[in-house]
C-alpha cells in the first residue's frame, strides 16, 4: 500500500539531480516486464523440475527409509548396489527391447500411413481422424480397454477364434508380453507421429517430382532421393520424441503386465517405482532415476550430433 | 507508459500472491484449534463408512477437543503403496489399517505408536479378553502396535445352483459324508465349470499374482513360503511341490480353475465356487443364486485354516497422536467392537460365539459361523508376512511366472523361486 512510483523516483530524490540519467530507461522497464511476466513459469519450472532434479542427486546418496523415518546419508552405497543389483541386466534389455520396438514400428507406421494419406483420394480426412483420434483418449482408458481385449478370452482371441486360429495368451506369455505392450503404445500415438509426417510431406515442393519423373526416376527411387531427404528434419523430431517417450513408459506397463511375466517388461522406470514406492527403497530409487537421466541424455546429444550426418538441411 | 502500467500490475498481482500464500502456510501450521484426525482404510463399502462415522459422531460428543474425524478411503490393490507415499511426503494419515503382509514391516520400522498403555487404561476396554492368538502378529518385544480389527478366515463361497446343474453333490453334503477334501472339491468345480461354461474354483485376489492368497491352497498340503523364522524358503519343499503340482493340473489339465489371464467373479455369478474371506459375504446380492459357505476342503495333511488380518494403528508422526490413540481404543472397546463384527471378525474372545456372531451377520447361519470363523480364527494359520514383503513378493510373484504355463517344469520353477528370494530371507 506504501508503494512508490520508481519512474519518479530518481526524478525527485537522485544524488545528482539535472544530470543523471535516470534509472529506469526503457530498455531496463521492458527489461523487467519480460522478468516478470516469466517469473510464474520460471518458478515453477524451478519448484517443480529443478528443485526435484537436485533432490533426486540429493536422496541417491541416502537411505531413506519413509516407515521407520530414517533418512542417512551413505555416501554411494546406491550406486555400489548399482553394479552388484542381480536384475538390472533383465531391467536395462527390457528397457532396450522395448525403445528400439517402439521406435522403428512406430516411426515406420507412421510415415507409411503418412505416405498413404497424403495421396489425393477419397476419404482420406476420415482416415486421418480415424488414426488421430487415438492421441486424444486418456492413455490409462486406452490401456485398460487393451487389457481386456488381450485377455485369454478376451476379444482378440474371439476373433481368432472365429477364423480358426488359437491365439497366445498375449500379456502372460514371455515373448509376446512385450510385443503386446509396444503394439498398444504404438497405436495409442502413431497419429502423431503421422500428422508431423504428413506435414513435411505436404512442404515437399511438387516440381522436384515433376523432375525427377521427367528423368525417369522409379517412385521408390524419388521416396529414397526427395521425400526421405526433404523430410529428415521431421523424421529427426519425430524420433527425439519417440526414444525420450520409450524410455518414460510407466503406465502401460502397471495396467498390462506389472513387469511381467517374469521381468520381461520391467522396464526402467517401472522399476525404479518399484523399489521407490513399492519396496521403500527411496534412496536406490533416486539412483535408478539418475541412471534413466543419463541415459536419457546420452541419447538426445548422440541424435542431435548425428544429425549433421544425416539431416538434408536445417531452417 | 504502457510498460509502466503493465509493470505496476504484475508487482501488485505477485505481491498478492505472496501474502495469500503468507496467510495460507500460517493457517495449516496452526496446531492450537481442536485436531482433525484421519484414518485411512481400504474398504469404500457404504454400509462400512456409515457405521464408522457413526461411532466417529458418538465420540465426538464427547471429546469436544476433537473437531472432526474422517475416514478416508484409499483403492485396495495399491493401498500400502499410497499409505507409503503419504508418509514419504510428509501427509501421514493419524490412524490406518495395515495389511497382514506389511504388518512386520509396520511393526518393526517404529511408525506406530505403542498402544498397550492406551488400550489397559481405557475405562471397560477389557484388554484380557483379547485373544492372545491374534495379537501376536502386531506386537514387537512385549509391545502392541496394532488392533488386529478384523481376524478375518477363508472360506469356500459355493453357488450350489451350479453345483447342483452339474449333478454333483454339494460341498454340504461331501461335508456330511466326510468327502470334503481338495480332491472332490476340484472335481466338483471342473464339473459345474464345464457344464455351466463358466468357471470352476477361483481363488479370489489370486489372478496368477496374488500368490499368497495360494496359502489358502497349500496349507492343506503342509507347505509353507517360508520357515517360522522366515529365514529359510519352503517354495522347493516336497509339500510345496505336490501342492502347486496338483494346483497346475487343477488349473491346465482338468481345467477346473480359470488360467491365466481369465477374469470370473463369484459374486457376480461367474463361477461355481470362490476362496475368500468371510467378510466378502457382504458382496452377496439377496435373491441372486443359491449359495453356501464351507471350510476349506481338507488337504492330504487334513482339515486347517487360514486367515487374514488386518490392524488398526496409530502412526507415530501424528501431531495428534495422543487423541488418536483414545478414539482407537473408543473405536475398538466392548460395544463397538460388537456392532464392527457384523463385518469384520473381532478378536475379543467373549464375542467369538456363534450366537453374538449371528445377531450381526444375518446371512451366515450359526453353524457357519462356527466351523468357519471361530474354528477358523483359533486355528487359523495366518497369510504368508516377511520384513521386507513387498521385495519378496515380487519376487516370487516373477519366479511363478513360468509355473503357470501349461508345459512347465514344476520343480525347477520352484527351485528357482528359492534361488530368487533365499538372499532377501537371509538378510
Amino acid at each position: 500500500m506504501t508503494q512508490t512510483d520508481t519512474r519518479v523516483g530518481p526524478a525527485t530524490a537522485g544524488p545528482a539531480p539535472g544530470r543523471a540519467r535516470p534509472f529506469w530507461t526503457t530498455r531496463r522497464r521492458d527489461q523487467l516486464t519480460g522478468y516478470l511476466f516469466i517469473t510464474p513459469q520460471l518458478l515453477g519450472s524451478a519448484v517443480f523440475v529443478i528443485l526435484p532434479l537436485v533432490l533426486v542427486v540429493w536422496y541417491s546418496l541416502h537411505e531413506w527409509n519413509v516407515l521407520a523415518g530414517t533418512f542417512d546419508f551413505v555416501g554411494t552405497d546406491n550406486y555400489q548396489a548399482l553394479a552388484d543389483d542381480p536384475n538390472l541386466g533383465a531391467v536395462l534389455r527390457a528397457t532396450g527391447l522395448f525403445s528400439v520396438g517402439l521406435v522403428v514400428l512406430n516411426l515406420g507406421l507412421a510415415l507409411l500411413l503418412a505416405v498413404l494419406l497424403n495421396q489425393k483420394l477419397r476419404g482420406t480426412i476420415l482416415f486421418r481422424t480415424l488414426f488421430f483420434s487415438p492421441v486424444v483418449v486418456s492413455l490409462v482408458a486406452w490401456t485398460i480397454v487393451w487389457g481386456f481385449l488381450l485377455q485369454d478370452n478376451g476379444g482378440l482371441n474371439s476373433l481368432l477364434d472365429t477364423v480358426g486360429i488359437d491365439g497366445p495368451n498375449w500379456l502372460r506369455g514371455e515373448g509376446t508380453a512385450m510385443v503386446s505392450v509396444i503394439v498398444v503404445q504404438v497405436f495409442k500415438n502413431v497419429g502423431l507421429n503421422m500428422v508431423l509426417f504428413l506435414a513435411a510431406l505436404q512442404g515437399v515442393p511438387a516440381e522436384l517430382y515433376e523432375a525427377a519423373q521427367v528423368d525417369g526416376a522409379s517412385r521408390l527411387r524419388q521416396f529414397w532421393r526427395i521425400t526421405v531427404p526433404l523430410i529428415s528434419p521431421t523424421i529427426m523430431l519425430t524420433s527425439i520424441i519417440t526414444v525420450v517417450g520409450s524410455l518414460q513408459v510407466f503406465a502401460q506397463i502397471a495396467v498390462l503386465t506389472q513387469g511381467g511375466p517374469g521381468t520381461s517388461t520391467t522396464v526402467l522406470v517401472y522399476y525404479l517405482y518399484q523399489q521407490a514406492f513399492q519396496f521403500h527403497h527411496f534412496g536406490y530409487g533416486a539412483t535408478l532415476s539418475i541412471v534413466l537421466f543419463a541415459i536419457v541424455l546420452a541419447l538426445t546429444v548422440l541424435q542431435w550430433q548425428m544429425r549433421k550426418r544425416w539431416v538434408f538441411h536445417e531452417s | 507508459m504502457r510498460a509502466g502500467k503493465a509493470l505496476r500490475g504484475v508487482a501488485v498481482a505477485l505481491a498478492g500472491a505472496l501474502a495469500l500464500t503468507a496467510c495460507g502456510g500460517g493457517g495449516e501450521s496452526a496446531d492450537s484449534g481442536p485436531a482433525k484426525l484421519r484414518m485411512t482404510v481400504w474398504s469404500a463399502n457404504e454400509a462400512h463408512l456409515k457405521l464408522f462415522n457413526e461411532i466417529a459422531d458418538e465420540y465426538r460428543k464427547n471429546h469436544p477437543d476433537v473437531a472432526e474425524i474422517k475416514f478416508d478411503p484409499l483403492p485396495f490393490d495399491n493401498y500400502t503403496t499410497t499409505l507409503t507415499t503419504q508418509i514419504a511426503g510428509g501427509n501421514a494419515p493419524d490412524l490406518a489399517w495395515v495389511f497382514e503382509n506389511s504388518a512386520p514391516d509396520f511393526v518393526a520400522s517404529g511408525a506406530l505408536q505403542p498402544l498397550d498403555d492406551t488400550l489397559k487404561k481405557a475405562e471397560g476396554y477389557q484388554y484380557e479378553d483379547l485373544s492372545p492368538a491374534t495379537l501376536k502378529l502386531w506386537q514387537n518385544d512385549g509391545k502392541l502396535y496394532a488392533y488386529p480389527f478384523s481376524t478375518s478366515p477363508f472360506g469356500v463361497f459355493v453357488n450350489t445352483d451350479m453345483v447342483k446343474k452339474a449333478g454333483q453333490k454339494t460341498p454340504a453334503e461331501l461335508i456330511a459324508a466326510g468327502q470334503w477334501t481338495w480332491d472332490n472339491a476340484l472335481a466338483t468345480a471342473a464339473a459345474a465349470g464345464a457344464k455351466s461354461g463358466k468357471a470352476g474354483l477361483v481363488i479370489r485376489d489370486f489372478d496368477y499374482k496374488g500368490w499368497d492368497n495360494l496359502s489358502t491352497f497349500w496349507t492343506g498340503w503342509g507347505a509353507q513360503a517360508w520357515s517360522e523364522d522366515g529365514k529359510t524358503c519352503g517354495f522347493n519343499s516336497p509339500e510345496m511341490v505336490e501342492a502347486m503340482t496338483t494346483l497346475h493340473k487343477a488349473t491346465f489339465t482338468q481345467k477346473a480353475l480359470p488360467g491365466p489371464g481369465t477374469t470370473a467373479d463369484f459374486f457376480a455369478g461367474d463361477s461355481a465356487m470362490t476362496v475368500t474371506q468371510i467378510s466378502r459375504a457382504s458382496l452377496l446380492k439377496d435373491g441372486g443364486f443359491g449359495w453356501d459357505l464351507v471350510p476349506l476342503p481338507a488337504g492330504p495333511k487334513g482339515n486347517y485354516a487360514v486367515v487374514g488380518q488386518a490392524g488398526l494403528g496409530v502412526m507415530k508422526k501424528s501431531p495428534h497422536a495422543k487423541q488418536a490413540a483414545d478414539f482407537l481404543a473408543f473405536f475398538t472397546n466392548p460395544t463397538n467392537s460388537a456392532k464392527l463384527a457384523q463385518f469384520f471378525p473381532p478378536p475379543r474372545q467373549s464375542q467369538l460365539t456363534a450366537e453374538t456372531l449371528a445377531k450381526t451377520n444375518p446371512k451366515l447361519k450359526p453353524e457357519q459361523l462356527q466351523k468357519v470363523v471361530i474354528d477358523g480364527i483359533t486355528n487359523g494359520v495366518v497369510k504368508p508376512n516377511h520384513a521386507g514383503q513387498a521385495e519378496l513378493s515380487q519376487q516370487v510373484r516373477a519366479g511363478l511366472d513360468p509355473l503357470w504355463q501349461p508345459n512347465a517344469d514344476i520343480k525347477a520353477v520352484l527351485d528357482g523361486v528359492c534361488a530368487k528370494i533365499q538372499p532377501l530371507l537371509a538378510k
